[in-house]
């Protein structure tokens, strides 16, 4: 599977698609980046005149990058036009470091830790264009086609 | 080991995904993950490599389906540590 065929693959669109491209992926491990527009519409009230994006934000963007870009990957046997991967977040632990704000680029760095009986659970961590760490973090989630 | 030695050790490594706290303190062989304990799939899958962690087997898909209740985990492990 190309990286081309594994966003199109992705359940997301705009305003809540939040990967641009995937730099590589392997059965163990991906590396993907996206940036924050500028007018993305959580900035309005997150926070008040000062608008930093909410870490929820960021846990998704990274489950976007390294859990589902990954499961797709990892699934792409039995995926196909009609047969969809059906997705679900269970669980995250997340420590954040430092802010991103509108604009900023950022990647998003995932290795497995375990995927069976349908469930893949990745180590996480987000960087900045500095390559200083953002975020890191456990997320898992229930993958099947 | 004998059965209350197997509940003993299943004990702890389900209680952490439990739901229903008041259905675990009346744990019996018949308690169902599920519709009992209110375990779901996503902490079912926890369980199962916690499982395999504690006690050093390997478990498969078909284990896994047939893992509903204490009862069915409990033979499920008996058998495979005499396999």
């Amino acid at each position: 599977m190309t990286t081309e065929e594994l966003l199109h693959l992705l359940p997301y669109e705009d305003p809540f698609l939040f990967v641009d491209g995937i730099d590589n992926i392997s059965e163990s491990r991906v590396t993907g980046h996206y940036t924050f527009k500028q007018d993305a519409f959580f900035y309005e009230g997150h926070f008040k005149d000062n608008p930093i994006t909410p870490g929820v934000i960021l846990t998704e963007c990274m489950a976007q990058i390294g859990l589902v870009c990954l499961g797709i990957y990892l699934l792409a046997d039995e995926l196909n036009k009609t047969k969809q991967p059906q997705i679900a977040l269970t669980a995250s632990q997340m420590d954040f470091y430092l802010p991103v704000l509108p604009g900023e680029k950022v990647t998003v760095v995932s290795e497995k830790e375990v995927f069976r009986f349908n469930k893949l659970k990745c180590n996480v961590k987000m960087l900045n264009k500095k390559e200083e760490l953002v975020a890191k973090g456990l997320i898992s989630g229930m993958l099947k086609v | 080991m004998n059965k209350d030695e197997l509940i003993a050790k299943l004990k702890p490594i389900i209680a952490p995904y439990v739901q229903d706290e008041e259905a675990f303190k009346n744990l019996t062989e018949d308690t169902d993950f599920v519709n009992d304990l209110k375990i779901n799939s996503a902490n079912l899958v926890d369980i199962i490599l916690d499982i395999e962690d504690e006690f050093n087997i390997r478990l498969e898909n078909e284990d896994m389906e047939q893992m509903l209740n204490v009862r069915s985990a409990m033979a499920i492990v008996t058998s495979k540590l005499n396999s």
